[in-house]
């Protein structure tokens, strides 16, 4: 087996084009809101604070690696939490990175799961125009995610109805954690709102709705809780497929983003197995589950399995399907793909382009 | 291969690194308790610059519940996916057979000895007095 040793070049010596459907932008202080939210609402956060159904609200459940889930040298010189820099952003990242068009995902204070559900509406629109403000309007490549408070779908529906027509939201975000597992009808209304508005839906792990994050138990390493994602996705997709959403809406898209991959063809060949001997459970699903997965779920790349060799992962694009896989970054976290050594396999030129830009121009009809 | 001087030893103290640039290679200088070490700035798994990260020890556990922490300070942990490389060997402890950072000689020299010799400083005005940080490249 050949040693690998530093300082070997990129891989090819291609111009790097990417969209990256993942980045993480973080707020300097949460003053940077308080000009999108109403009076009432900053009075409400300033006495009570933010409630969700979790031990100590600011807090995450485990100790993720590193202090604010980031890559160490995304801490900006001038202070604030990795993110919070749009300079540092397009100097780290956006710059060297051939970044040509990048998707926020905002993640902290989860809107979607405020106890209280008229904080957390209020809080979808301020973080929402926020965005557009801090961050896509002073920077041209990124583009913002509308953030829904998913359990108050009257609310949610407004929120993506007056967002719709706006190009600088490409995406309605909802973190899988949710009260109930997503394929359930009190949600459907959203599903029904982001294909009127020719949105894909994409689930991003996270969430706090007080379950554990295992179907077993709580766990006690960060390590653990970090496979877990698979399994919350996992849920979420039979979900959506057994419910029926994509029968009810066979033009909704959905990405499962930061789920990882490899489960992927064992879990829709588990379902197909399964419906053709229990299809009478179900009898409102027309088609074999993988139909569904195969036509209507996106699935972003990071973070990857990084099997041994490199056939076992062109197998895996394979039998995921090419066109299903939207590259994704993750910046500023500590598990970071860069995306000149993400994919461990030697790809033609076509097929790279197709991976880190190609897909998600297409799928989110930019270009 | 040529020798190449990058420091005097005492701008680097014990726990403290310093990353220089020779013919256009980062390299990182790294004081072990006074022991030094070289290793590339350039994590082989991703790119990340490796030397950035933190220097830890090593955790093992001979059973679940029993703890030994040593060789404290002989790691350098990548600042991205926290990949550890053995500062003396440069292997990473995540592939050890498989996936290396590159280690360069080093040597602690008296200015004395480079004065005299092939090496004058091409950066530094080396004085006999001093102890200098010479890295073969």
């Amino acid at each position: 087996m050949s040693t690998i040793e530093m300082e070997r070049s990129p891989p090819a010596k291609y111009r790097l084009r990417v969209i990256d459907c993942d980045i993480h932008p973080a707020m300097t202080s949460w003053t940077e809101v308080h000009p999108y939210l109403e009076k009432r609402w900053i009075e409400h956060l300033s006495v009570y604070g933010s409630h969700l159904r979790h031990a100590f609200s600011e807090a995450l459940s485990h100790p993720r690696m590193s202090p604010d889930a980031a890559r160490i040298d995304a801490y900006p010189d001038e202070g604030g939490p990795p993110g919070s820099s749009l300079e540092l952003m397009r100097k780290q990242h956006l710059d060297p990175n051939g970044v040509q068009v990048g998707m926020l995902i905002p993640l902290r204070w989860n809107p979607g799961s405020q106890r209280n559900l008229d904080f957390g509406a209020a809080l979808t629109r301020a973080m929402n125009t926020w965005q557009v403000e801090r961050w896509v309007k002073q920077e041209a490549r990124l583009r913002a995610s509308v953030l829904v408070a998913q359990e108050d779908t009257e609310a949610a529906v407004a929120e993506i109805d007056a967002r719709g027509g706006d190009p600088n939201f490409t995406q309605i975000l909802i973190l899988p954690r949710t009260d109930e597992p997503l394929g359930r009808r009190r949600y459907w209304p959203i599903y029904e709102a982001a294909v009127r508005n020719n949105l894909p839906i994409t689930i991003h792990v996270g969430g706090t709705n007080g379950h554990p994050s295992t179907g077993g138990g709580w766990p006690s390493y960060y390590m653990e809780e970090h496979h877990a994602v698979a399994q919350t996705m996992q849920a979420v997709l039979t979900s959506l497929v057994f419910e029926g959403v994509f029968e009810r809406f066979p033009k909704l898209r959905v990405v499962i983003m930061e789920g990882g991959l490899g489960w992927i063809p064992s879990l829709s060949a588990r379902m197909d197995k399964h419906w053709s001997r229990l299809r009478s459970e179900v009898p409102h699903l027309k088609r074999p589950p993988s139909e569904y997965v195969r036509e209507n779920v996106w699935f972003s790349t990071q973070p990857m399995e990084e099997p041994g060799s490199a056939a076992e992962l062109i197998d895996l694009f394979d039998r995921i399907g090419w066109d299903r896989l939207l590259f994704s970054t993750d910046y500023p976290h500590w598990d970071f793909d860069d995306p000149r050594y993400a994919f461990k396999a030697n790809l033609s030129e076509a097929q790279r382009d197709q991976l880190l830009y190609a897909n998600s121009s297409k799928f989110y009809g930019l270009g | 291969m040529a020798r190449h001087i990058v420091a005097t030893v005492d701008e680097i103290a014990p726990g403290q690194r310093r990353v220089v640039s020779v013919n256009g290679r980062e390299i990182g200088i790294f004081n072990v308790d006074g022991e030094y070490f070289a290793v590339g700035n350039r994590c082989p798994h991703e790119g990340a610059s490796l030397c950035k990260g933190r220097v830890v020890g090593l955790v093992e556990a001979s059973e679940p519940g029993a703890y030994q922490y040593s060789r404290r300070g002989e790691l350098i942990r990548c600042p991205w996916h926290g990949w550890e490389f053995d500062l003396r060997t440069g292997k990473s402890w995540c592939e050890p057979d498989r996936t290396k950072v590159r280690s360069y000689e080093l040597k602690v020299e008296p200015g004395g000895a480079l004065v005299e010799g092939e090496l004058r400083a091409e950066t530094f005005p080396v004085s006999i007095e001093k102890q200098y940080i010479v890295v073969e490249v």
